[in-house]
């Protein structure tokens, strides 16, 4: 490994794993909807991913497998204003203001309901309020950046928030991350837990980003990207994203009502 | 609410996992996060121990969470794991009195980790485990994998997942006994003594 690692180093290595799985899929291997553990160009992965085959566990086998339900939470878990990351402090947060809004799905396109949504994500500047931060952007006293909500009926959720900033990072010279939310899901059954990040259209950084980039599938990329929606835009306040999320993993299809 | 199948069976596409990176902590951990047991509970057990690196070097930043069943083997229904505080929008921890089952720790500095439950029961086929799901800067997808209590070589022996592996891999699932109810579990990501991570399908 060199010690001083520049962006058409991760570029190359970015390039070559997308040939190989485009290669990969066209001998017939199949799609690749999530990252591989073992992506190199996000260099953090390098020590952190399992060499052993994961162990298959067949759900149908057992129904009774504590991983196909999911902790339950409610609204003794979440307050008013969680999900209004602008209303959190006594002054408003700087920054161009949003909602983010869209549907929890399972793979059958069914809505997930009444199930956590949580969010982290960098101030206007691109400043975490997080101790560990060591990008010298501005503190905003009056943004934390971070929300939580419940589905409803039909699986929604909401966020009014401000857009977040890129950022650098130190995966390499010249390394920044794309403007992001970070989303903490659950589902109807553990099996279904995911944490993601969402990203705003057209973002020049997208193909410089190691972590975007490790979704090697090319439409399972553009699924992180949210869309403006003007319906979501709210007068006079803020502008619109919709994003559904859909939940990978087995789940108890027979507990389900009227199957 | 009238529920439509719009689709038949995965129709839909599913988002594609992201690591939770380094910036988590002042989002995701919660106050009481690992102390899963109701106070007092004479059937608690604390397990604990270290997450390491494919190097050995322990991991300051890991998340877990626990999800298990309670010790007659039912699935916790409760809410109430991070209850809030209406006036200041803090944690009030748990109320001690109802079992939610489910805890989230982060390693401490030195990567270690420790949550307090209640001693699951087997439900099933399987032997009494508890659910493990590993989050980490660095992972791109989390892991999941389970503690198993080591008490009954019988029922350890008899379940559906260990009767299947060979007996070192095996060993990683097994937590080790301290005495008074305590738990060693340590988590290695990679390399030698490497964890079995599961993929449920
Ligand atoms: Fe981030």
């Amino acid at each position: 490994m060199t010690d001083v690692l520049t962006q058409a180093d991760i570029d190359e290595e970015i390039a070559a794993a997308h040939a190989a799985y485009e290669k990969r899929v066209a001998d017939g291997a199949p799609v690749e909807h999530h990252p591989r553990r073992d992506y190199r160009p996000y260099r953090s992965s390098v020590l952190r991913h399992p060499r052993q085959p994961l162990v298959a566990i067949d759900v149908s086998q057992d129904p009774e497998l504590i991983e196909l339900s999911s902790p339950a939470f409610g609204e003794r878990d979440i307050t008013e204003v969680d999900n209004d990351l602008t209303r959190q402090h006594t002054g408003e947060p700087i920054g161009e203001r949003i909602t983010v809004s869209g549907r929890l799905l399972d793979r059958d396109g069914r809505p997930v309901r009444g199930q956590l949504v949580e969010i982290w994500q960098a101030n206007a500047a691109g400043r975490y309020a997080h101790r560990r931060e060591q990008h010298d952007a501005p503190l905003d006293p009056h943004f934390t950046g971070v929300g939580r909500t419940l589905t409803d009926t039909d699986g929604h959720y909401r966020f009014t928030t401000v857009r977040p900033g890129p950022y650098p990072w130190r995966n390499h010279v010249g390394a920044w991350r794309p403007a992001h939310i970070h989303f903490s899901v659950f589902g109807s059954a553990f099996t279904q837990r995911l944490v993601t990040q969402m990203y705003f259209p057209h973002d020049p950084l997208f193909p410089y980003d190691p972590i975007l980039q490790s979704v090697t599938d090319d439409a399972a990329r553009q699924r992180l990207v949210a869309a403006y929606d003007h319906s979501l835009s709210v007068p006079e306040f803020s502008l619109g994203y919709r994003w559904d999320i859909v939940l990978d993993g087995p789940r108890a299809t027979w507990t389900e009502e009227g199957r | 609410m009238t529920t439509t199948d719009t689709g038949g069976p995965q129709s839909a596409l599913p988002t594609p996992s992201h690591t939770v990176g380094p910036f988590y902590g002042h989002a995701l951990p919660f106050r009481g996060g690992e102390d899963i047991a109701p106070l007092g509970h004479p059937d608690s057990v604390t397990v604990h121990g270290y997450v390491y690196d494919g190097e050995g070097r322990p991991l300051p930043d890991a998340l877990l969470e626990v999800w298990g069943p309670d010790p007659e083997g039912r699935v916790p229904t409760a809410d109430g794991s991070m209850r809030r505080d209406p006036a200041s929008g803090g944690f009030l921890g748990r109320n001690g009195v109802e079992f939610t089952g489910f805890g989230r720790v982060q390693t401490d500095a030195d990567g270690h980790w420790y949550v307090r439950t209640l001693r699951p029961r087997a439900r099933g086929r399987s032997a009494p485990y508890l659910g493990v799901c590993v989050f980490a800067r660095g992972l791109l997808v989390h892991l999941f994998t389970r503690i198993y209590l080591p008490d009954d070589g019988t029922v350890l022996a008899s379940d559906p997942l260990l009767s299947r592996l060979a007996a070192d891999r095996r060993d990683t699932l097994v937590a080790g006994a301290e005495g008074e109810g305590t738990y060693r579990f340590d988590i290695r990501l990679q390399g030698e003594g490497e964890t079995v991570f599961l993929e449920f399908q």
